[in-house]
C-alpha cells in the first residue's frame, strides 16, 4: 500500500451504482461527488432507500461502484485486487453494519478479537485490546456472552467495539446507534467525538436522528442517490 | 498465517460440535467399517491355511460322485469296504487308510442330550485324522468285527453329556443304538470353517452301517500318505484302482475324487476369499456413504457459512487465509474422524477375531487406504465448497442468512 500523504483521505466521482438488469434495476447512487478529509466527522442522513448504505459499502471497499471512481488517500479502489482491498480494509477501516454482522455462537470477546486475529496480533495484546474496546463501549463483564444472549443495543455496541478495536484511519458506521435509546446513543457519540478528536481518526457516520447528528461537524444529505445538501456545522467539542 | 488459521479452525469446531461431531462420525464409521471386514477376513484367510497345515500335507480324500463343486449329484456310485481292502492292499506308500461314514444324530446320557455327528469308522481313523487318545482305548479288533455297541466321545460331547463325571464306562445312547464309552479324545478345537471338532462321536464302522443307516455304503476314504513318499503319485495310483474297479472306458470321466489338501486348501481358501471379497465390497459402500455423508454435511455447512465468511472477508480477512481456515479444520476433523476409526477398527478386530476365534491379521495398506480415503474427502469437500464462497464479494456473502 502505497502512502500518499497530502492527497485526501476519500474521493468519489461520479460514482453510480445499479443493482439488477433491464426492467428491475434499481439505481441506487446517480453520480455522487464527494470529498472527506482525515480527521473530519462526517453525518450521512437522508430518507430511507436514498442510497447512504449503498455508499458505504463502497467506501467499505466492500461494494464495487456501476460507473465512476472512489480514491482512497489518491489510490483508485476500483483498480486494486481483491486481496489489495481486504488489506485496505484491514489496515485502514473499521465497518459497523446496519446489521450487526457478528459471528453467531462467538462471544463477544471473540468477536472483537477476530480483527486483531488478521492483524497478527499477539494473544496476550489482542485480548486486553478487545477487553479495553469492549469496556470502551459499555460492556464490561459482558465479555463472554455470545450475540444470541446479548440484546440488540449490546450486540450493536460489540459491532462499534470490534470496529474501533485496531485503531483505524477511518471509521464507517451504518447507524451505530439505530438500535440504542438516548442516553446510551449519546455516551457512544461522546465515545466518537472523543475518538475523532483525541485519536484522530475520521468518522463517517450514517444517521436517522438529527440529534446525533448535531455531534458532526458536517451533515451531508442524501436524497433519492445523490447528494442534496452539504453542510458544515459546529459539532460538540 | 498458519497460525492463526489453526487457531480459527479449532474455534470453528468448537463452536459447533454437532456438525463437527457429525463430520467425524461419518469418517469413523467408513474407516472402522474397511478395517474391521478386511482384517476380519484376512484372518480367516490365514486361518484356512494353518489349519490345513496342521492336518498335514500328506492326507488325501477319496470322495464319491465327479469333480467337487455344483452338479456333482447325477449317477454316485458309493464305495464299499472292499474298496478300502483294494486301496490298503495294493497303493504303495501309504501309512493308513480309514473308511469314513458320519450320521447326524442326538445323543443322550441320563438327562442330557446333545445333537452331534456319529462317526463309524476304523482305528486308522485316528492315525489319519491326527487325533489321540486322552483316556480309555481304541477299539479292539473283535469290536470291530462283530460291529460291537462301544464308542469314543470328543470332547465337546463328553462336556455336554457328562459335565465333570468321568464317562468312561457309562452308557450313551444314539437313537435306538445304546453304547458303551470307552475312549475319549484330546480337543482339537475349532476348524477352519468354525465347527467345532470336537462334536463327535466315534463308532466302529460295522456298529454303523448295520444298527444306524442299514446299508454297507462307506461316505468317504480318508487316506494319509507315508512320509517322504509323493502325494502325487499315490493320487495317481489311487485314482488308477478305482477306475479299473469301477470299469470305467477311457473315454469316461472319473465318478470319484481323489483330493489333495492343495485342492482343498484351495477350495477353502477360494471360499474365505470370495468372503473376503464380499465383505469388502460391503466395507467399501459404507466408506463411500460416509463420505457421502461427510460431503453433505461440508456442502451444507459452507452455504450456512457463507454468510461467516463473507463477514471474515468484511474485516479484512484475505481469500487464502479464509480458505486455510477451512482447510485446516476439515484436515483436522478429517485426521481426528480417521484415527479414531483406525483405533476402533483395531480394537473391534482383535475382540472380533477373539470371538470368532481367527487370527488377528494387522494389514497396514487397508488402513492406509481407508484413511485417506476419508481424509481426502474431508478435505475436498471441506475445502472447495469454502473456495466457491470465499471468492464472492464480501457484500454478496454478507447477504446469506
Ligand atoms: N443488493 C441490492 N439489490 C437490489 N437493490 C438494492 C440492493 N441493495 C440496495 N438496493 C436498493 O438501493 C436503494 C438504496 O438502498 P440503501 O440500502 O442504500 O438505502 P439506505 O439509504 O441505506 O436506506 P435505510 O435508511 O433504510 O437503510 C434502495 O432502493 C434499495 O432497494
Ligand atoms: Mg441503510
Amino acid at each position: 500500500m502505497k502512502d500518499l500523504s497530502g492527497q485526501p483521505l476519500i474521493v468519489l466521482k461520479g460514482v453510480t451504482k445499479i443493482f439488477g438488469e433491464g426492467q428491475a434495476a434499481v439505481e441506487a447512487l446517480r453520480g455522487v461527488d464527494l470529498r472527506i478529509d482525515t480527521g473530519e466527522f462526517v453525518a450521512v442522513m437522508g430518507p430511507s432507500g436514498s442510497g447512504k448504505s449503498t455508499c458505504m459499502n463502497i467506501l467499505g471497499c466492500l461494494d464495487t461502484p456501476t460507473a465512476g471512481s472512489f480514491l482512497f488517500k489518491g489510490v483508485d479502489v476500483g483498480q486494486l485486487s481483491r486481496n489489495s482491498r481486504a488489506l485496505l480494509r484491514r489496515h485502514y477501516q473499521g465497518f459497523v453494519f446496519q446489521g450487526f454482522n457478528l459471528l453467531n455462537r462467538t462471544s463477544a470477546l471473540e468477536n472483537v478479537e477476530l480483527p486483531l486475529i488478521y492483524r497478527g496480533i499477539s494473544a496476550a495484546q489482542r485480548k486486553e485490546r478487545a477487553l479495553r474496546a469492549l469496556e470502551t463501549v459499555g460492556l464490561k463483564g459482558w465479555e463472554r456472552l455470545t450475540p444470541g444472549e446479548l440484546s440488540g443495543g449490546m450486540q450493536q455496541r460489540v459491532a462499534i467495539a470490534r470496529a474501533i478495536v485496531t485503531g483505524p484511519t477511518v471509521l464507517l458506521a451504518d447507524e451505530p446507534t439505530g438500535n440504542l435509546d438516548t442516553a446510551r446513543s449519546r455516551e457512544i457519540m461522546d465515545l466518537l467525538t472523543l475518538l475523532n478528536r483525541d485519536s484522530g481518526i475520521t468518522i463517517i457516520m450514517v444517521t436517522h436522528e438529527p440529534d446525533m447528528a448535531t455531534y458532526a461537524k458536517r451533515i451531508i444529505h442524501f436524497l433519492d442517490g445523490t447528494v442534496a445538501l452539504d453542510e458544515k456545522t459546529g459539532g460538540k467539542n | 498465517m498458519l497460525g492463526n488459521s489453526i487457531l480459527l479452525a479449532f474455534r470453528e469446531i468448537r463452536r459447533n460440535v454437532l456438525r463437527s461431531f457429525l463430520t467425524i462420525l461419518g469418517i469413523v464409521i467408513g474407516v472402522a467399517a474397511v478395517i474391521i471386514m478386511v482384517t476380519i477376513g484376512g484372518g480367516a484367510t490365514v486361518q484356512v491355511s494353518q489349519q490345513i497345515s496342521n492336518l498335514g500335507s500328506n492326507l488325501l480324500m477319496v470322495t464319491p460322485g465327479k469333480r467337487l463343486g455344483p452338479g456333482q449329484t447325477s449317477e454316485t456310485v458309493p464305495f464299499k469296504m472292499s474298496d478300502v481292502d483294494a486301496i490298503t492292499r495294493d497303493v504303495s506308500s501309504i501309512a493308513a487308510v480309514a473308511p469314513v461314514s458320519s450320521r447326524s444324530l442326538q445323543a443322550v446320557a441320563g438327562n442330557s442330550n446333545w445333537s452331534t455327528t456319529v462317526t463309524g469308522t476304523e482305528n486308522s481313523y485316528f492315525k489319519v485324522t491326527k487325533r489321540s487318545i486322552r483316556s480309555g482305548r481304541t477299539f479292539s479288533e473283535s469290536e470291530l468285527r462283530s460291529g460291537s455297541a462301544v464308542c469314543i466321545l470328543g470332547d465337546t460331547v463328553r462336556r455336554k453329556l457328562f459335565g465333570n463325571q468321568d464317562p468312561l464306562g457309562e452308557k450313551i445312547r444314539l437313537e435306538k443304538l445304546s453304547c458303551k464309552v470307552i475312549g475319549l479324545m484330546e480337543p482339537k478345537g475349532q476348524s477352519t470353517m468354525g465347527t467345532d471338532q470336537d462334536d463327535l462321536v466315534v463308532i466302529p464302522l460295522r456298529t454303523l452301517q448295520r444298527r444306524v443307516t442299514g446299508s454297507t455304503n462307506i461316505g468317504l476314504i480318508q487316506v494319509s500318505v507315508r512320509d517322504g513318499a509323493s502325494t502325487e503319485k499315490v493320487q495317481m495310483e489311487i485314482g488308477q484302482l478305482m477306475r479299473e474297479r469301477r470299469h470305467l472306458a477311457p473315454e469316461e470321466d472319473d465318478n470319484f475324487n481323489v483330493m489333495d489338501m492343495k485342492e482343498i486348501t484351495k477350495m477353502l481358501t477360494g471360499t474365505t476369499q470370495l468372503l473376503t471379497a464380499l465383505l469388502s465390497a460391503v466395507a467399501a459402500v459404507s466408506l463411500l456413504v460416509g463420505g457421502i455423508g461427510i460431503m453433505n454435511i461440508m456442502l451444507v455447512s459452507v452455504t450456512e457459512r457463507t454468510h461467516e465468511i463473507g463477514i471474515r472477508l468484511a474485516i479484512g480477512a484475505l481469500e487464502r487465509e479464509v480458505l486455510m481456515q477451512f482447510l485446516v479444520e476439515a484436515v483436522v476433523l478429517s485426521s481426528f474422524g480417521g484415527l479414531l476409526g483406525i483405533v476402533l477398527a483395531l480394537a473391534g478386530s482383535v475382540w472380533l477375531s477373539g470371538l470368532l476365534r481367527v487370527p488377528f491379521v494387522f494389514n497396514a495398506g487397508i488402513v492406509m487406504i481407508a484413511f485417506l480415503f476419508s481424509a481426502a474427502v474431508g478435505v475436498i469437500f471441506g475445502y472447495f465448497p469454502a473456495l466457491k464462497a470465499a471468492r464472492l464479494d464480501p457484500i454478496v456473502a454478507l447477504r446469506h442468512e
